[in-house]
Parts: structure tokens; sequence; C-alpha cells
């Protein structure tokens, strides 16, 4: 007799069997740690920090480590792990003109206060495969942060030449994109939540796709800047401000043409990219998304994907789409059936 | 043997208590999609995680569970979501439908007609009946709040000026109570009637899209159709191979290469507790 499907868990024990020795690779070689992937693959743990919506180094390298480096599903590991925290409160807005940098760079300034900081980047590098994978030359001559520098664009705005960015009246509780749903028109805060845990390879597209006439801004890469930020909690029984530790983030400010409007004289306007880590790529793209995303807001008109806020925000978190796509691999077997039946009934 | 790293059904009961109030919305207009905080789960989005959700927030220890994907209780993504619940809240577990006081479901209603107090969890990839019409939501969002479904008929009626019949075999359109146009998930039509004043509690759960809506017991629930165009379900020219049944649906297994097929009852349940009537008989 026809047995269709039956053992499904013995079936799923030895898969399970499978993925753990293939994951293990050849047991010759010795079993690597999770603190050897912090240390040694820190931008991959800087990725799953941010799509995961953790900032927990030590958590993303054993996500890597269990996912055998596949960061899509290391950054689900996160994610789910996280489902099960409680929100214990918010933190103080965190400033990032106070941060401590590693790496400063601006494209609109040769120079300026505090300097451009290469910091370490593979930007100036050679990219040709290095064999001998021997010890790195002599330390750098500057591996401490430095000391905060003021932010570019807030220089801009001394002049009034860039838009100001105000929080909006009364500093309302912004949305929380992990507590509820977002919902259209989303405001720029949902949307900056959505960009910044949104999957890397689909804002580079989008970005880029604004790069390329569809939707184009003049971006100019006002600031990056990479660092050490401070955490400020404000307990309820306490009305000033405890720092509880520090956090590394990268941040873009994308300057971009504008041409005025009925109320605005023409000025320069913003893109803003954030996220945990070294994460320039993301944060970049993320600037250029966002200010696409602005058309609406800023009475430009709405002809290109990345300006149209459905599309991008519905499709850019790596999980949902991930998941959907890989569900076409579940069985079908009754949808297909009845679809059968109606392709031959009506041949 | 019930994880005790976990709380009881994975989620913390701040979550649970949100569900819960999504759900008791959902019940107090059915056909509704409520939006809910959907968490991110441990099974992937599309693969029931809506369904879960909603499980997770409503079972209690003393409840008896019931796991199916296409009907049958033994594919593998129903057993590994069987596991989970096993796992997370140690609850009883069935095959037998009529045991079950929640039955979580992908893409089947069971042929065993449900009973009161029972409660039907579906797992909901597309809660938007109209999002292949209309992909912008602020748009369906506008028309369900008109009830305007016009762009609806004119997609069943151009199926049938096109085709001779509506194009649509599964995840085919309700209204519920006259008001909501609702999608049923994507079960084939021969279950849309079962939806119909049923006594059980029917919970959607869409993770991915991040909604939820229901239907409480004895709700009128109607398959579109038109007037001079009924509604009709998928019928076979044969019974079930293995237990004779005609009233059920079935599936299509390819047994050789040569063309040959048998068609077998997709509700396991159903097909062997009939096997086992007619062996005690």
């Amino acid at each position: 007799m026809y047995v269709a499907a039956k053992g499904g868990e013995r079936a799923i024990r030895n898969a399970q069997a499978l993925i753990a020795e293939a994951r293990r690779g050849d047991p010759a070689l010795p079993e690597l740690e999770p603190a050897q992937i912090q240390e040694q693959l820190r931008l991959a743990v800087d990725r799953v920090m941010n799509e995961g919506s953790v900032y927990d180094p030590e958590l993303a390298a054993l996500a890597l480590k269990q996912a055998s480096g596949d960061v899509l599903e290391a950054i689900f590991l996160l994610r789910a792990y996280r489902a099960t925290l409680p929100r214990l409160g918010y933190s103080a807005p965190i400033d990032t003109a106070c941060m401590r940098l590693w790496r400063r760079i601006s494209a609109t300034f040769k120079d300026l206060p505090g300097g451009q900081v290469l910091g370490p980047t593979y930007d100036y590098t050679q990219r040709l495969l290095d064999f001998s994978s021997g010890p790195p030359a002599a330390a750098a001559e500057a591996d401490a942060a430095s000391e905060a520098a003021p932010r570019v664009l807030d220089l801009l705005g001394r002049e009034g030449l860039i838009e100001p960015q105000e929080p909006p009246s009364g500093d309302p509780e912004p949305f929380d994109l992990t507590r509820e749903p977002i919902s259209f028109p989303a405001s720029r805060a949902a949307r900056l939540q959505n960009l910044a845990r949104g999957d890397e390879g689909f804002l580079l597209a989008m970005g880029y796709s604004t790069q390329r006439g569809y939707a184009h801004s003049h971006p100019f890469a006002g600031e990056i800047r990479y660092g050490l930020v401070e955490v400020e909690i404000v307990p309820e029984e306490l009305d000033f401000p405890v720092a509880i530790g520090e956090i590394a983030l990268t941040e873009c400010q994308m300057v971009n043409q504008f041409h005025g409007s009925k109320t605005e004289p023409p000025q320069f306007t913003r893109g803003y990219g954030l996220a945990f880590g070294h994460c320039e790529r993301k944060a970049m793209a993320m600037a250029l998304v966002d200010r696409a995303l602005r058309a609406e807001e800023l009475g430009e008109p709405l002809t290109a994907p990345a300006q149209m806020q459905e599309f991008v925000l519905s499709h850019s978190d790596a999980l949902e789409a991930s998941g959907f796509v890989q569900h076409l691999k579940l069985p079908h077997y009754v949808d297909f059936q009845a679809e059968l039946e109606l392709v031959r009934k009506m041949r | 043997m019930r994880d005790e790293n976990y709380n009881f059904a994975y989620l913390d009961e701040r979550t649970k208590r949100m569900i819960r109030r999504a759900l008791l919305k959902a019940v107090a207009i059915p056909g509704f999609q409520v939006p809910f905080g959907s968490r991110e789960m441990p099974l992937p989005y599309g693969w029931g995680t809506g369904g879960v959700q909603v499980t997770a927030s409503v079972i209690g220890p003393r409840d008896v569970l019931k796991v199916i994907d296409q009907g049958a209780d033994d594919t593998v993504n129903a057993v590994n979501i069987r596991a989970f619940f096993e796992r997370t809240t140690g609850v009883a577990t069935t095959e037998r439908t009529v045991e079950a006081t929640i039955i979580q479901t992908r893409h089947r209603i069971p042929e065993t007609p449900l009973a009161e107090g029972q409660i039907l969890v579906y797992q909901v990839p597309v809660p938007e009946p109209l999002q292949r019409l209309e992909p912008r939501e602020a748009e369906t969002r506008r028309m369900h709040a008109l009830a305007d479904y016009g762009l609806m008929h004119v997609k069943l009626y151009e199926d049938i000026a096109r085709y001779g019949q509506v194009s649509t075999t599964y995840d085919y359109p309700v209204m519920v109570e006259g008001r909501y146009l609702m999608a049923p998930s994507p079960i084939p039509k021969f279950d849309n009637p079962k939806m119909h004043m049923s006594p059980a509690l029917q919970l959607f759960g869409a993770g991915r899209e991040k909604r939820i809506y229901a239907l409480p017991p004895y709700t009128r629930v109607e398959s579109l159709a038109f007037e001079d165009h009924p509604f009709e379900v998928q019928r076979w020219s044969q019974p079930c191979a293995l237990c004779g049944a005609r009233d059920s649906y079935l599936d299509e297994m390819l047994v050789d290469d040569r063309g040959g097929r048998m068609f077998v009852c997709s509700d396991t349940d159903y097909c062997s507790q009939r096997r086992g009537r007619e062996e005690a008989a």
C-alpha cells in the first residue's frame, strides 16, 4: 500500500542529525569557538546584530556558528530569541555627536573640525587574496577611539543651508516596530526602524537604483562615522540619566539636493542611516533609501520603486522574505490537486 | 515533557495578552483583519508563525492539540509544529479530530464535523483577499471600510467570461455576515461550506503580514458567486482508494511512471477512522 510522507518524525530527527554533522565538518579539525567568530568575523557579527535587532555580539557569534555561517539563518536565530525577551524600558536618545570616533570621513569637505579619520577600513586595500595569512603588520599607530568631533551636518545647519531636523513638537514617544505592526502611510520613525533591520542586500539594490535614474536625489556622503556611543537610561525612581554601557554604531548622513517648494527655499535635505557595529554599506544604502522615501513629504513626484513606502517597507525584512519564498518547499498537495482538477476541466 | 527554559507556550505572558486582545476584537468583528504585533517565532515566516502565535495565546495545560498540514498529521511541518508545542507546553496531542480541543491547520478543514468548544486555528499566508488585485494596503483598507468589493466581483466575472468558470480553486473568497470579504486561507474551495455556521470557533493568524481575524461560532460565511453561476465544489469520479469515501477531498498519488495514479483522502484521520470502522464491522 502507498504511504505518503509517513515517518515525518523520524525524517526530521535524521535531518537534524545530518545538519549537525555537516555543520561540524571534519572532526579532525578543531571546532570553532563563538569567541573566535566574535573577534575574527566581526563584520558578520555586526550584520547579524543589525538585522537580528539585538545588540549582543556574543549571541550573534553563537548564532553564526549554529547557522554554519549562513547570515540570514543566524539573523533568524537571534530574532526568534529576541522575541522571548521582555521589554524592560527604553533608553534615552543616544547622541552621536558625542561618539568616540574610530572612523569619520566626509566626502563634502576636504578638512573639517576633527579631521578625516580613516580608521579600520578595506576601502583603500588592494583586493588581492593574501596567501601568506601570517601575523598582521606592526600595530597601527592609533587603535583607541579618538575624541568626539562635531557632526558635519550640524556645521552646515548653522548656515541654514540644510533642513533642520527637530523632534516633532511635544517629542512624542516614537512608534515601536518590534511591538506594533507598521501601517501605511508610515511615519519616518517607523520607516527608519524598518530600514535599520532591513536586509542589507535589498537596501543596497534599492539605494543603487536611486543612483541609476529611478528617483535620483543627487546624494553626497556628508559624513560617515563609526565609533562608540554611550547608552543611558532614566530609571523611574531617579530623574537623571544613568549610563549603562557603550555600543558601537555606524552613522551615515547623506546630503541631497532639493529645489525647494511652495513653502521651503532651495536647500539641502537629509537622508539618514544608522547601524549597529561597523556596517557602512548598510548605513549608506539606508540613507539613500530614507531620502527616496521622503519624496511625498517633500512634494516630489512618486515615480520609482525606492520612493514607494509599501513596496520598500513591506519587502525589506530578510526573515519575512526568506520565510515566504522558502515556504514553497512545504507540501501544497491539496492546492495543487485543486489546480490540476481545474486545468483538466478547462482543457 | 515541557522545556522549562521557555515560558509556557514560548511567548511571554504580556505578548499573549496582546494577541488575546487582538483575538477578542477579531471575534467581535467577524471577518475583519486586526493588526497585531506579530513576534518572530522559531519557525520561518510562511510556515505557520501566525497560527502558532494564535495557538500559543489560547492554549492551556488541559488542552488537547491536533496539528495538520494538507489534512495530514504526519507531514513534516505538522510534525514540527506539534513537537514545538509538546516541548513548550507539555500538553496532550492527538490525531483524532473529535478528541482535540484545538486544531491547528494548514490548507484543510477536517472532514469530521467540528463541535462546540473546539477551536480551529488556521495558518494564513496572505490575509488580504484583495492583495493580488490591489497590492497597496492603504487602498485595500479603504475598500474594506467602504465594503467596496467591486474589484473582486469583476475578477470573478472576467474569469467566467474568459474560462466559463471561476478559476480560483483554493483561498476562494468568502463574505462574512454579509459585511467583510475574507480570505479563508488556502483551503480548497471544497472546504469553504464547512466554515458556514460552524459550531467551532475559527481563528486565523497571519504572522508575516501581522493580521488576525476570526469567525465566532455560527457565523454566516458565503462563498462569492453569481445567481446564474452558483458556487460549486470539487467532485471526484472515484472514491478514496483506501476507505471508499465519496464525500472527502482526495489527493492524487502517482503510483508508477506509466501514468498510474490513485486517489486517497487528504484527511488522514478521517480515512483511518473509516477504515477502522470497516475492520471492526
